[in-house]
């Protein structure tokens, strides 16, 4: 079976002092139909760029590198330039941001916004896609949509509009949802509400979603699979559960050790020492070597991903031992 | 000098209105941002302050620092009485009374090196001979984990957590005895959270510090806190000690608080309370109980739409629901409701 989405060794660079530096270094996964799957890291591990980079939206003078694939069930995106590519941008792969106030136009009803986006994409009268319009804003949870079809966008609060950005995303019928961080600037009980939204709507259409997130709990009820992500690299990735069951490199346990917890008895939390490095200090061999609890002379070699149980991997040369 | 039993700060019914001016000059119903909210924090205690953006929390801070003035209430620290202090005794009050914020940079001056910035407390408290500054600032460093060498550097050249550090350095110059940390972990990644929380618990236990600890995440509080104030639309509805009230909530909005918290933990199915629509606004409040429009428990009735709850003792913490008694757990309550 074809996947949805497959990336293959996906790297992005940005020249920086007269070299290239490379904040996305090697990145492959897959999406299949109905699917969620979750890529985690911190700040500045290249998780955000990644989806960027899949509707090729690297920001200038960023570029992705030629070795790179990006396969859309039979389309190759990287291959699409010009009207090929919007027809694939919003159209097969929606995309939401953390910010919804800042993708929302201010002067234009969400009303208005939702149908041309909908006109963008279908060939369909006006009054037939206010109808279309009205259904989505149904379909993300806004009570009173008609009202809100006429509301301008600083009248909703964070999650009534984050609810807006799903239905606009929503309206093109993508076979892929973009989600980035989208709850992070949100309150929890909204946040909550907006993560049930999500996941009513990969169930009732089949679409794949790509969560992207720093936010562990989030993910734990929510994605299928789990990538974790660190300087630029997929350093662990396995089916939730499994991950959740037996995290194995020592980033995704120290991560797992910095988590506060509501439940269960309350302990010192164990910090991973140090800071995440930047692109251009990267180090060599095993980039998490410097700040490793378990780091050995092996580790001055770079890892590629190596099992350690089935569907479960992880770069680093640990596996080796264990396995 | 107050007596050393009593509590170093107490907050009798504090209120913080702001008058939005209405269209044509006529006058707009108020934002009761707090609305009547009284705690008391002891010597070396942490008091978490949690809600969702909008119930007020932030203000309370900021007030208590007189950084805005208060409506009405009262408020003394140390035995002063905070809201009728005049320019010379609040700068004297400010010496013992600090702030950390959420995003260290934007309270730090860009063109000012890091040793100037902490020094600066120092300094115009003279709490120092000149001579000797430069050695607090160093000690000042290494106590909260910077290298002291970094106090010729500028804080572009730090990252967030880093940043955060020299923040609480720079209020711990001038040897408070109390201080609010409004979201200080907030904005930062995971792994350097930890670190900052660890770093605040360290703090209070060699000073003795007080901590006015306002956040959103309760796990996050619950690291920190011995008492935690539950806020809702200006009003405490619940205050306990941490462990009673994480195991044993009172109030229906703190049960869908607590459940909505993501937990990293697959296998324990949590049932989620999910709550219904927004959060009212605070120019105009529900009447009644203020949390009734969203309220799931199920013996709400026509009581809790006329009749403001009191805060009163129920089973281990001071609740403001009028059947406190029977809120049921997140597991009782049910399916999500959305």
């Amino acid at each position: 079976m074809t996947h949805v989405l497959d990336v293959q060794n996906l790297r992005v660079s940005f020249p920086a002092d007269h070299r290239r530096v490379y904040p996305v270094d090697g990145v492959s996964f897959w999406l299949d139909r109905g699917e969620t799957l979750a890529l985690v890291g911190e700040s500045g591990c290249g998780k955000s760029l990644t989806s960027l980079a899949l509707l090729q939206l690297i920001p200038h003078p960023g570029q992705i590198e030629p070795s790179s694939v990006i396969q859309l069930a039979d389309t190759d995106v990287l291959a699409l330039r010009g009207e090929a590519l919007r027809q694939i941008r919003g159209r097969r792969i929606g995309m939401i941001f953390q910010d919804p106030m800042t993708s929302l136009n201010p002067v234009f009803r969400v009303g208005d916004q939702i149908v041309e986006g909908i006109l963008a994409h279908f060939k369909i009268s006006r009054a037939e896609a206010r109808d279309r319009a009205l259904h989505l804003l149904q379909e993300v949870g806004i009570p009173d949509p008609v009202e809100r079809l006429n509301a301008y966008p600083h009248q909703l609060s964070g999650g009534m509009r984050q609810r807006v950005m799903i239905a606009i995303a929503l309206s093109a019928e993508p076979e892929i949802l973009v989600a980035d961080e989208p709850t992070t600037a949100l309150d929890v009980t909204v946040q909550a509400q907006i993560l049930e939204v999500l996941d009513r709507l990969r169930t009732s259409r089949g679409m794949a979603v790509l969560l992207i997130t720093h936010d562990l709990g989030i993910v734990a009820g929510r994605a299928d699979r789990v990538a974790v992500m660190y300087a630029g690299q997929i350093i662990e990735e396995a089916p939730t559960d499994l991950l959740f069951a037996n995290p194995s490199h020592p980033y995704t346990q120290g991560l797992f050790a910095s988590v506060p917890r509501i439940t269960g008895p309350l302990r010192r939390l164990t910090p991973i020492r140090g800071n995440v490095p930047a692109p251009s200090a990267w180090p060599s061999g095993c980039r998490f070597r410097p700040r490793c609890p378990k780091a050995f002379d092996k580790s001055e070699q770079e890892p590629p991903l190596l099992p350690v149980e089935i569907d479960h991997n992880m770069r680093c040369w640990l596996a080796e031992r264990n396995g | 000098m107050a007596d050393p039993g009593s509590p170093l700060l107490s907050v009798r019914d504090l209120k913080k209105y702001y008058q939005a001016a209405g269209l044509f000059g006529r006058a707009a119903p108020p934002v009761r941002a707090v609305d009547g909210v009284s705690f008391e924090i002891g010597r070396g205690e942490t008091l978490a302050l949690v809600g969702e953006s909008g119930c007020g929390k932030s203000t309370v801070g900021r007030t208590i620092l007189r950084l805005q003035e208060p409506t009405s209430g009262s408020a003394s620290f140390e035995g002063a009485d905070i809201f009728s202090l005049n320019r010379a005794a609040l700068r004297a009050l400010r010496r013992r009374m600090q702030i950390i914020f959420q995003d260290p940079y934007s309270s730090l001056n860009p063109r000012m090196s890091i040793g100037a910035a902490v020094a600066e407390g120092i300094e115009i408290h003279r709490l120092a001979p000149r001579k000797e500054i430069p050695e607090r600032v160093s000690a000042l460093l290494h106590e909260v984990g910077l290298d002291p060498e970094y106090a010729r550097r500028y804080p572009h050249e730090f990252s967030g957590g880093q940043r955060q550090r020299i923040g609480i350095a720079r209020a711990l110059a001038v040897q408070p005895a109390f201080l609010v940390c409004d979201e200080p972990v907030s904005a930062l990644d995971v792994s350097v959270q930890a670190q900052v929380l660890n770093l605040l618990s360290d703090l209070q236990q060699q000073r003795g510090l007080s901590y006015l600890f306002i956040a959103h995440d309760l796990a996050v509080v619950r690291q920190v806190a011995h008492r935690i104030a539950v806020m809702y639309l200006g009003h405490i509805v619940e205050q306990g000690s941490t462990d009673q009230l994480l195991s044993n909530p009172r109030h229906p909005y703190t049960v869908a608080l607590l459940s909505a918290v993501p937990e990293p933990e697959p296998g324990v199915s949590r049932s989620r309370i999910v709550l219904r629509g927004d959060l009212p606004s605070p120019s105009n409040p529900p009447s009644g109980c203020p949390f009734h429009t969203r309220c799931f428990h199920p013996a709400k009735n026509e009581r809790c739409r006329t009749e403001v709850p009191p805060l009163r003792l129920v089973a281990g913490t001071v609740a403001a629901c009028h059947y406190a008694e029977t809120t049921p757990r997140p597991a009782e309550a049910g399916a999500a409701l959305i």
